[in-house]
């Protein structure tokens, strides 16, 4: 990862400035102004009211469960509701937009000033401004591959309900960009109001990127559309990083403008200028009042919202003494605090220590390995109830951290518990003097001139005759017993 | 006004009947739906060169009005079973084409009723079929529309054809001439009021809210009303009951119970205070609109009503205001009919020429200029000197009326500046043509409830309305107040004559 502000060019460091607009779908069975459902992947034209398709005559209503999940949002990236707001008409012509218009909020969006404390690896914690949150309509969708001359559409989509989330310019690299957008969506998951899927579209970024010098005004900007993971948010960033720098380097300007990342070459490129010419004559829909929400409606909402991510970590960090870093990783999916707290009534007996060392292993071996098989946690065939099984063996002593490890490969395997598996594969630490002490006799006396330069003071080979006797024990003594006997032996 | 014949009734006599004397003589047995229907459906095809209707749907009509007369057999049936009325061709109507009177809707069938279509079928009302309108109701001659010009069944000496008015001239010719006992309407701007009075019968816009606007083809928003076109006053409380109340698929419906409006016909103006508004007497305003003004004012004073000079002080900007707001918001409305999902879809090299093809071919020359204004004045560097200042203007408008009503009760006003122009001598100059509107768009802006009676003949033998203003959703004052100066004027309407 780049060093959080600066960013080396040819003529010395530069600042990144870059703000994130999130299109976040949110969670509901019908539409923002209609009745029609709403499910993903659906057969194409399926989904669609003649609201949708924008027939003579009809008129938008409403939908109330959006309302809520978009305050819920709203409350969840501590921003504060706006109890009157407008609904616009942003105007303009596209095959896959029926009405001729979008219905969102420009002026009064329902939800106003906000901000997110976005975690850093270096433990540090960055406060990122939220200008706002509106309410908005998705459009269909253009299919243009499937004829030589005709394209197709698919109005499912049309209608949908989004919340449209506005960072301020407040983000100075790819890792906080990438970090807010994990927290913003560890929230929408955990309020149930958005899936956060950017895969399927449910959650989409727009990215926008200046550079300038340190104390310098703001650079001009280029929208960068397109992003649909996380992962490629990073690289959108560091192209556009490099293009802006190496224009104004070489004395030239970065143009403002809306570019689409492409995803095969990692690059940007512009978008058509006649993509995005628009002027959109937003005015207020007639056919909508001014929404007004009742304050008690929004306490209300409040009161049911559940616990989240960053007062889970603030108990995880009190609770268990994770470090900062440690406890924001576990929270940042709802999965991954979920199955963190499932282990942790497994564990025996449950203090901070093992609380601390359930934590390394789930950061470390579980996550691990699941990059390495590109796995979810909901995928991992070692079940939270099963890894702290795992914890309490190296707990009780029955295993050392050592052989713990070859134990989570076997149950990561064959999805079996530790015990057994220390069990059937005879991993049980030897934690008995007798069979420890035979051993040491006998490494001792295969190395007695080494014995001899150990006790004229060589005190550096006191971890070889610790190796040798691990190593005639296949790893299984008790490494404390072992250290405590070879020190009485060699006194 | 007309009373029911004696049987046997005479078919011609048929189509002279008011709505309420028609339902009586079906509660009686007098005549059949059928019998009532049929003579509606004969009229339709000996007055076919009037031009009322885009679409006639005689076959749909007579079973309606089989059905009908069984539940009338049995005691059962809605309270206007088996009466035939006319729907606006704004109204979408399951099953059967409906145009707005523009090419672009070419070969669109809905599969959904109109609100406002829906409750009157639901009440038991036959459809005669769909009438013709200026496109998309836009316009206040019905010399817009794409199926031809509307004429209005009364003539003048010289002989001439006239304009009904606009955009429900279809309505209103249907209506006056015996081609329907009764029909719907839109009003925008006068769209419902102005037709009405070149036609000599009455027209209700109500209170915005008060009908759902729901599967109405959209015009201007904030400011489109359905109301009913009838052949009294008492037809417009009775229709008017029917056609509104609380929509939930309408935002902007009201929630409000709906009154009995025929209680209001028999209560009189006693203590009720007209104002009548200085601002609306315009320079050159001919002389029998003025005296038929005052007339209107003599005759409720005689009722037992005080008049009172009011202000409305920021009247002379509605017409510029309603010319900036309505376009903005139709270029909006507009803006689906691309030619991508249904109506007119004329082919083009590219996305951008399908839609230059299809709207250019699509949409008539007014249409076509309203879409510009509009889109002009939401421009960005433009919005705020015309849009914006133009909202603010109509809220001065508003607390005019607010102001007003805290010392009156009603406004009586002439309903146009003129009587029915001929067709020939239409205006050339479309804001000369706008100006039909300029004592009925106030109504629109501020929401209020506006009622149209035919109160007079003109000079030249032609009808004239007077205009009622009341407070919102305050229908029932317009009724009462309608029904004294109907029965004072005792117009007779051009069946009569």
């Amino acid at each position: 990862m780049d060093n959080r502000y600066i960013y080396e060019g040819a003529s010395g460091p530069w600042e990144l400035v870059i703000g994130l607009e999130v299109h976040a779908q949110i969670i509901s069975n019908s539409k923002l102004f209609s009745g029609a459902a709403t499910e993903f992947g659906a057969e194409p034209n399926t989904q669609v009211s003649l609201v949708d398709a924008a027939m003579p005559g009809m008129l938008p209503v409403i939908n109330e469960v959006c309302i809520e999940q978009a305050i819920k949002t709203g409350l969840g990236i501590n921003a504060e509701i706006n109890l009157h707001s407008v609904f616009d008409r942003k105007n303009y012509f596209y095959a896959d937009l029926p009405q001729g218009y979008q219905i969102s909020q420009y002026l009064q969006p329902i939800v106003g000033q906000g901000h997110l404390d976005v975690e850093l690896e270096d433990g540090s914690v960055r406060r990122i401004g939220i200008t706002r949150l509106h309410l908005e309509q998705d459009a269909g969708k253009s299919i243009h591959d499937q004829h030589p001359q005709k394209s197709y559409i698919d109005l499912n989509r049309s209608g949908v309900a989004l919340m449209e989330i506005v960072s301020e310019p407040d983000i100075r690299s790819a890792e906080e960009a990438s970090a807010y957008v994990h927290k913003l969506r560890s929230i929408v998951r955990c309020l149930e109001t958005c899936d956060g899927n950017m895969d399927q579209g449910s959650m989409r970024v727009d990215v926008n990127v200046s550079v300038r010098k340190a104390g310098a005004p703001f650079g001009t900007r280029a929208e960068i559309k397109n992003v649909n993971s996380i992962k490629f948010l990073a690289q959108a960033i560091h192209y556009e990083a490099d293009r802006q720098i190496s224009i104004l380097e070489e004395g030239g300007e970065v143009q403002q403008e809306t570019r689409l990342f492409d995803a095969a070459r990692g690059t940007t490129r512009p978008m058509r200028s006649k993509e995005h010419a628009h002027d959109y004559r937003y005015f207020p829909d007639p056919d909508l009042p001014p929404l007004v929400i009742d304050k008690a409606w929004v306490e209300a909402i409040r009161k049911s919202m559940p616990e989240l991510p960053d007062a889970k970590k603030a108990r995880l960090m009190k609770d268990y003494e994770l470090t900062a870093y440690d406890a924001s990783v576990l929270v940042r999916e709802t999965e991954t605090a979920a199955y963190f707290e499932e282990a942790l009534k497994s564990l025996k007996p449950s203090n901070t220590k093992s609380a601390k060392l359930l934590a390394n292993w789930l950061i470390g071996e579980v996550f691990g390995a699941l990059n390495r098989e590109d796995k979810t946690l909901s995928e991992s065939p070692v079940s939270a109830t099963h890894l702290a099984g795992l914890v309490n063996q190296i707990q009780d002593g029955v295993i050392s951290g050592k052989i713990a490890k070859e134990v989570f490969s076997l149950m990561w395997e064959t999805g079996k518990d530790a015990s057994s598996l220390i069990e059937e594969h005879g991993l049980k630490q030897v934690s008995d003097d007798g069979p420890i002490l035979v051993v040491i006799d006998k490494i001792l006396a295969a190395h007695s001139d080494k014995v001899v330069e150990y006790q004229s003071g060589k005190d550096k080979l006191f971890g070889f005759f610790v190796g040798q006797v691990m190593k005639e024990m296949a790893g299984k003594a008790n490494p404390d017993l072992v250290n405590k006997l070879l020190k009485e032996k060699l006194k | 006004m007309t009373t029911l014949a004696p049987k046997p009734v005479l078919k011609n006599d048929l189509i002279r009947l008011t709505l309420a004397d028609a339902k009586e003589g079906l509660a009686k047995k007098s005549f059949s739906s059928v019998e009532l229907t049929q003579a509606y459906l004969d009229a339709m095809a000996e007055h076919r060169h009037l031009n009322a209707y885009i679409l006639e749907t005689p076959e749909l009509a007579l079973t309606r009005a089989e059905e009908s007369d069984k539940k009338l057999a049995q005691g059962s049936g809605g309270a206007l079973e088996g009466l035939p009325i006319a729907i606006k061709d704004l109204f979408c109507s399951a099953g059967t084409q409906t145009t707005a009177g523009s090419h672009i809707l070419k070969g669109f069938t809905p599969t959904y009723e109109s609100t406002v279509s829906h409750n009157l079928k639901t009440a038991g009302a036959v459809s005669l079929g769909k009438t013709n309108l200026d496109e998309f109701a836009m316009g206040s001659a019905n010399i817009t529309s794409y199926y031809g010009n509307v004429i209005n069944p009364w003539k003048r000496a010289d002989g001439k054809d006239l304009t009904p008015g606009g955009s429900s001239g279809g309505s209103a010719a249907a209506v006056a001439a015996g081609l329907a006992i009764a029909a719907t309407g839109t009003d925008t701007g006068g769209s419902i009021r102005q037709p009405a009075a070149f036609s000599g019968i009455v027209g209700i816009k109500p209170t915005y809210g008060r009908c759902s606007r729901w599967g109405i083809v959209a015009f201007a928003s904030s400011l489109d009303q359905a109301g009913p076109m009838t052949r009294d006053v008492r037809d417009a409380a009775l229709l008017l009951k029917v056609m509104a109340g609380h929509d939930p698929k309408d935002s902007t419906s009201a929630p409000r119970e709906v009154p009995d409006f025929e209680k209001a016909l028999t209560q009189g103006v006693k203590g009720l205070r007209v104002g009548i508004p200085k601002e609306y007497r315009l320079p050159g305003m001919p002389d029998d609109i003025v005296k038929l003004w005052e007339k209107g004012a003599k005759w409720l004073q005689e009722a037992g009503a005080e008049i009172i000079d009011i202000s409305l002080p920021h009247t002379k900007y509605s017409l510029p205001v309603y010319y900036v707001l309505a376009p903005a918001e139709a270029s909006s409305n507009l803006a689906r009919y691309d030619g991508v999902r249904y109506g007119l879809r004329v082919p083009g090299g590219t996305l951008d020429e399908l839609y230059e093809n299809t709207r250019s071919d699509g949409f008539g020359d007014e249409v076509q200029r309203r879409i510009l204004i509009g889109t002009y004045v939401l421009s960005a560097g433009y919005y705020d000197a015309y849009y914006l200042k133009a909202q603010r203007v109509r809220t001065l408008i508003t607390q005019d009326f607010q102001k007003a009503f805290e010392k009156v009760d009603v406004i009586l006003t002439p309903t146009t500046p003129s009587a029915a122009f001929a067709l020939d001598e239409k205006p050339t100059d479309p804001v000369v043509m706008y100006l039909n509107d300029v004592l009925t768009v106030s109504a629109n802006l501020a929401g209020l409830p506006g009622l149209s009676v035919p109160a007079g003949l003109s000079s030249e033998g032609l009808p004239l309305g007077l205009q009622l203003l009341g407070p919102a959703f305050d229908e029932s004052v317009l009724f009462r107040v309608g029904k004294v100066i109907e029965d004072a004027a005792a117009f007779k309407s051009f069946l009569e004559r």
